[in-house]
Parts: structure tokens; C-alpha cells; sequence
């Protein structure tokens, strides 16, 4: 196929592949997408971050073509994904949350049918077979039924399907839901190999802890995008006030307590801990021992840490300004 | 196109073999159905069970029994001995018809008076009763006209031949064997039914575990996406709309009059036609379930009842007449049965024809409008 060598010779370098401007989605009254505009560069791990139902999985589907939008335009490997849906098909690679594998064939059938319906010839699919077998850790079990497979090797060999035909940009809509922990680090790897390899990664997650291993993050809450930059820069620009960790028996209990002092500006837990954000580090940590030794709590430790981006979102969503309107 | 078409049939081929249970409902499914079928609907009457009670007892009444006895559609069963046990007879379904032969019967006709006999049907299935009643009544008619003409004989006053004597012949079917009106309407209700569920359920599979989003971002056209899918159905369709016409010859003696040619391209189109409705109904059904509700709903029922398969259209109040107008099986029977009972030509039924194409044109038409308005 004509298109499969283009991919490898005619790659300007750190261009905008994806350019999205006023991007809006309406479903009846309801706006999935609310008047978003970025841009992505090439070679780019692009984290898209947000709740569940807060607008990525709309986003993605119309980056893709699956969907189209109500208004505003997005321009995708140099094609409009309005007018050029089918040029923009053949450059980028899609890979939904539900692994879209046929669960009755096996690992090698799977392949071959990916590879086909992309145009790529036989000979192209036994190369691309080799690599993907070998990129999954999937060698030996191609002739297995896909049903299977454990989680994490169906989520490898989706993503190795989806980037079959080599694409400019590949798309994961939640990649790594349900995958257990080890195989999500493990995936975060592969990714990075293909990002290494100048392809440009578009993701979607609600996990928090991988958006660390993205270049750039997005912020979309509600359908609007509330922040943007690299991980560092978010937690710089929107953790200005220093964060403490508190690690202390009846965490629920404390936290109802520490939300009505006037000197905490935000408060949340975390696993078993608290993180509460507050002016002053000296001055908050004398006070939380106070309050916790009147009330007889036992206090394991309270230390000021870095923030994660989680203390990052948790303090953009609480915004009311950024989340008073729908 | 036919590049990208072929790692999609490929790709059907290899589920379909590996689903032991589609292939069986394909496949064999169809066959014993008409083996079924072919045995249970039979709406022959014959052996009808009767019960006498003659209270006469001459030779004259025997001699009308006995004109039952020699039908093949009569069997003596109750030769009774009071009237009271022809009600239980009948109550118990023990037989059909019972004749009642009054004492003075033979009296009767030795007088020349007319003699009544009673016959009762028991009328719960109207079409048998009718069926029965008129057996009845040709016995009972040309046993009196035995009895003029024997009279005549004996005054001599003349020799009297019957003025009119039918001699009914019946074309294309001469043993009035049900099967052989049965097979071609069993094909076409079996290829509508396994058609239109297996392509339904086959595209709707996709959208259910998301399959089809995955090629509707590659630069696989919906429309390959469907034919690539749907032409393995159709020539396993294919396979058993001919597995039944093999079993019609060995069970039930069918043969084809007509030509094949013919009949592989009527049996091509009304495929087509359930393809169409299964790719329809699979644009509006989410789940497997729906689908399959659907594609029941609108073949099993529609295609027994009102495609002219058991109930003659013609008999149908008018407003139920113009719904058989969309069913395609309707005009699909009145070609098979031309092709494989009569041996007709494409003269006999091309309006069936045209009729089917104008239905196959409006579905595809209808279930493409839908995809593009929904992406699948």
C-alpha cells in the first residue's frame, strides 16, 4: 500500500498533527463537549484527563471520525475530520476501552484481519505479525483463542493491532481500565517505545498517577477544558499554597474537623491519609497537633509534600468558578 | 474494494466455523424442520374414523355401509348397538363421523319413498369437516343413483346410462400429497428465518462488543463492512436451500420440473431480500436480543401465515391482502411452486419477480439511509 511508505519517509518534525479549534458536541440539551481548543505536537504522549462522563471519550470519537461535531472544526494529520474523514482513517490508529478483539479468533487470526482491513499486503503482515508478537510478549500463544488471554495481554495486542498499519497517531480511549497495576506500568512502557519511535500518542485516562507519564496534560471537567501544560507546570501553577499529608487513626472523623478551620483551604483523603492544602506550613502543622491531641486522635505524622496531580485537579475542580457552569 | 472485502469474509468464515451453533442452526436446523414439517402438516383426510349404528339391520343398509367401508377414506371403527354411545364417540374425539341408520330405512326405499340417514361430523377442525361432508355426500349420492339405475334396469323399461359423468384429473400434484405443497413453501419460510436472524444477529454481535467501531475508524467502508459479512451467510443459505431440496427428493419424492438455472436465481433474490431485512433490523436493535426479538417477530409468524404457504391469499379479508403485499416470501412461493411443481418458465411469475426486486431495493435503500444517519 502506497500510504504504508509515506508514514515512514514524509514526516515533517514537530509539527501540529492534531489541531482542534472550538470543538463543541451537543446530545439533545446535553453538551458533552463545550467549545474546546488545543493542539497536539508530532512524536507528542498527550494526556486527555478527566472523570468519568466529564467529555474525553466524546473528544476522542471525533478526533477519530466515529463521531461528528456540532460546530467548531478539528484538523487531524493535516485532514479536516469533518470533510476528509476517510484520509484521516488511514493515519492514525484507535484503540477503544473494550480492547475491540474478536474474543473467537485467535492472537495470529486477529492480526491478519487488522492488517487487511488496513490494506496492507500479505507479506507486510507477516513483518508487522513478527514485531507485534514480539512487542506483546505474545510469542508462542498466537494460535491461542483471544478469549484466553488474561486482560493485560488482550489490552497489549489491541494496542498492537491499532498501530498494525504504522499510523502517525495513535488514539487510547482509557486504555488501561481494568488492567491490574503491573500490567498498566508495563503498558505505560510500551507506549513510550512507540512515542520514542516519533509516533504521537493521544490518551485518555482517569487515573491520575499515569498522567505523570504524559509530556502534556489536559484538564477537561464538565466538557470545558480547565487547565493545560506539562505535569511539572500544572503542579507550579495551580499548587501555589504548600500541601500536607496527614497520616492519623479515624482519618473521616479528622478531616470533618479540619474542614471548618478557616486556615485549611482544601482538604481530601487519600487512601488512609489526608492531604489538606493550607497557608502557612509551620503555623497549620503546630495547629493540627493541637486539635488532634484535644480530641485524644492518635497523630502518626503530618509532613508537607509535593503535590501529585491529583492535589492538582482535586484543587481546579473545587474552583467554583471553573465549576459553576455545566 | 474487493481488497478490503476480503479479510472481512475471511475473517466471518473463520468465526462461523469456530461457532459450532450457528453453523448447526444454518445448516441442519433447516433440514429437520422440513423433516418435521413435511410429516406433521399434513392435510390429507384420510382414514377418517367412523362409528355406525345401524338400527335397520337389513341388506339394504349394509349395503351402504359396505360403500363406506370400501373407501380408503373411511375406517369402520364403532359398529355400535344404541344411539347413546355415538355422543360419547364424539365427545371423546374417538371418531369423526358418525352415521346413524334410522329402522325403517329399508322400508323406505323398497316403498320409493326417500330414506333419511343421519350423519353427524364432528366439526371442531371446519376444514376437515368440510373435507369429510363431501365424502360423505359423493358416497351417499352415487350409492342412490346405483340404486335408480338398478331400479330402471329391473322395470325395463329402459337402458339408462348416467347423463353426465365427471372424470377429475389433478395436475402437478396427482397423489394430493401435502409434502410436495409443503417443500417449496418450507424453503422459502426456513431460508427467510435463518437469513434474516443469523445477519441480524451477526452485524449487531459487532456493535455489541464494540467490534465495529474499531473498523469503522479504518478505511473500511460500512458498506464493504456489510457485504463482507453478509455474503458468507448467503452461501451458507444457499447450501441449505439445497440440502432441503435434496431431502425433499429422497423423503417426499420432490423433483424439480423446471430449470435450476431459474430457480438458483429466484432463490438468489429472495436471499437478497432477507439479508436486506436482517441489515435493516440490525440498524435499529443495540443488543443481540432485540435483535433476534425483531427478526422473529417479522419472519416466523408473517411468512407461515401470510405468505400464501398454508392459507390461500385469496381468502383473505382485503385489508390482510394488501399487508402480504410486503412479504416476500409471497411472491417467492408462487415461483418456487411454479419452478419445482409445474415446471413453469419466468412467463408464469416474472410480476413475483419484478415485486421482489422493488422490495429488495427499497430495504437496502432504507437500512443505508440508516447507517449514514447513524454511522451504524
Amino acid at each position: 500500500m502506497s500510504h504504508y511508505k509515506k508514514f515512514l519517509s514524509d514526516k515533517p518534525m514537530s509539527e501540529n498533527v492534531i489541531i482542534v479549534n472550538n470543538l463543541s458536541k451537543k446530545f439533545g440539551s446535553f453538551t458533552a463537549v463545550d467549545n474546546i481548543s488545543f493542539s497536539v505536537a508530532e512524536g507528542e504522549i498527550f494526556g486527555f484527563l478527566g472523570a468519568n462522563g466529564a467529555g474525553k471519550s466524546t473528544t476522542i470519537r471525533i478526533l477519530c471520525g466515529l463521531l461528528s461535531p456540532s460546530s467548531g472544526s478539528a484538523v487531524v494529520a493535516g485532514y479536516d475530520v469533518n470533510h476528509q474523514a476517510e484520509l484521516v482513517k488511514t493515519r492514525i490508529g484507535y484503540m477503544s476501552q473494550k480492547f475491540s478483539l474478536y474474543e473467537d479468533l485467535t492472537v495470529k487470526e486477529n492480526i491478519i484481519f487488522y492488517g487487511g482491513i488496513y490494506g496492507l499486503s500479505n507479506a507486510q503482515i507477516e513483518e508487522r505479525m513478527g514485531w507485534i508478537v514480539e512487542m506483546t510478549g505474545l510469542s508462542g500463544s498466537e494460535n491461542r483463542l483471544t478469549r484466553e488471554l488474561a486482560v493485560g495481554w488482550k489490552q497489549r495486542l489491541a494496542l498492537g493491532c491499532a498501530v498494525i498499519h504504522q499510523p502517525r497517531i495513535v488514539f487510547l480511549d482509557e486504555p488501561t481500565s481494568g488492567v491490574d497495576p503491573v500490567f498498566r506500568k508495563n503498558f505505560w512502557e510500551l507506549i513510550n517505545q512507540f512515542s520514542e519511535q516519533g509516533t504521537t500518542i493521544f490518551v485518555t485516562t482517569h487515573y491520575l498517577d499515569e498522567a505523570e507519564y504524559c509530556n502534556r496534560l489536559m484538564l477537561i471537567h464538565r466538557g470545558r477544558i480547565i487547565a493545560g501544560g506539562s505535569p511539572g507546570e500544572l503542579k507550579e501553577i495551580y499548587i501555589t499554597n504548600p500541601i500536607l499529608e496527614i497520616e492519623c487513626d479515624s482519618a473521616l472523623e479528622v478531616l470533618e474537623i479540619l474542614q471548618k478551620e478557616e486556615w485549611v483551604i482544601e482538604s481530601s483523603i487519600f487512601g488512609t491519609y489526608l492531604h489538606i492544602m493550607v497557608r502557612d506550613e509551620l503555623e497549620a502543622k503546630h495547629k493540627i497537633k493541637k486539635i488532634l491531641s484535644e480530641k485524644s486522635i492518635n497523630l502518626k505524622r503530618v509532613d508537607k509534600i509535593t503535590p501529585g496531580l491529583e492535589d492538582v485537579f482535586i484543587s481546579l475542580i473545587e474552583k467554583p468558578e471553573q465549576s459553576d457552569r455545566l | 474494494m474487493f481488497k478490503k472485502l476480503k479479510p472481512v469474509i475471511k475473517k466471518e468464515f473463520r468465526q462461523i466455523s469456530r461457532d459450532r451453533r450457528i453453523l448447526a442452526v444454518l445448516l441442519f436446523v433447516p433440514t429437520f424442520l422440513l423433516i418435521m414439517f413435511g410429516y406433521a402438516l399434513n392435510f390429507d383426510v384420510k382414514h377418517i374414523s367412523l362409528a355406525i349404528y345401524d338400527e335397520d339391520r337389513t341388506s339394504d343398509s349394509r349395503n351402504l355401509i359396505e360403500q363406506f367401508i370400501h373407501s380408503e377414506y373411511f375406517e369402520l371403527n364403532y359398529y355400535l348397538n344404541n344411539q347413546k354411545e355415538v355422543d360419547k364417540l364424539l365427545d371423546n374425539e374417538k371418531v369423526k363421523l358418525a352415521i346413524i341408520i334410522p329402522n325403517n330405512f329399508s322400508k323406505k326405499l323398497q316403498r320409493g319413498e326417500s330414506a333419511e340417514i343421519q350423519i353427524i361430523i364432528d366439526g371442531a377442525n371446519a376444514n376437515t369437516a368440510s373435507i369429510i361432508s363431501g365424502y360423505v355426500n359423493s358416497i351417499v349420492q352415487n350409492y342412490s343413483l346405483k340404486i335408480i339405475s338398478e331400479i330402471f334396469q329391473h322395470s325395463k323399461i329402459l337402458h339408462l346410462n348416467l347423463p353426465l359423468e365427471p372424470r377429475p384429473r389433478l395436475w402437478y400434484n396427482p397423489e394430493l400429497v401435502s409434502a410436495k405443497f409443503l417443500v417449496p413453501g418450507l424453503i422459502a419460510f426456513i431460508l427467510m428465518i435463518t437469513t434474516v436472524i443469523s445477519t441480524s444477529l451477526s452485524i449487531v454481535r459487532e456493535k455489541e462488543r464494540g467490534t465495529i467501531e474499531q473498523i469503522i475508524v479504518s478505511p473500511v467502508q460500512p458498506i464493504q463492512l456489510i457485504i463482507g459479512k453478509t455474503l458468507p451467510y448467503m452461501l451458507l443459505a444457499l447450501v441449505s436451500a439445497y440440502l432441503i431440496l435434496m431431502v425433499g427428493y429422497l423423503l417426499f419424492d420432490i423433483e424439480v420440473k423446471g430449470s435450476q438455472f431459474l430457480l438458483f436465481l429466484v432463490t438468489l433474490i429472495y436471499l437478497l431480500a432477507g439479508l436486506g431485512m436482517g441489515i435493516f433490523i440490525s440498524t435499529v436493535s443495540d443488543s443481540q436480543q432485540v435483535a433476534f426479538q425483531i427478526s422473529a417477530l417479522l419472519t416466523i409468524l408473517p411468512t407461515f401465515i401470510l405468505s400464501g404457504f398454508v392459507f390461500p391469499i385469496r381468502n383473505m379479508p382485503l385489508f390482510i391482502q394488501m399487508v402480504t403485499y410486503i412479504i416476500p416470501a409471497r411472491y417467492f412461493l408462487v415461483a418456487i411452486r411454479g419452478i419445482i411443481l409445474k415446471g413453469s418458465g419466468l412467463g408464469a411469475f416474472w410480476k413475483e419477480i419484478v415485486f421482489l426486486v422493488i422490495f429488495n431495493i427499497l430495504i437496502f435503500g432504507l437500512s443505508w439511509l440508516r447507517m449514514r444517519k447513524i454511522k451504524i
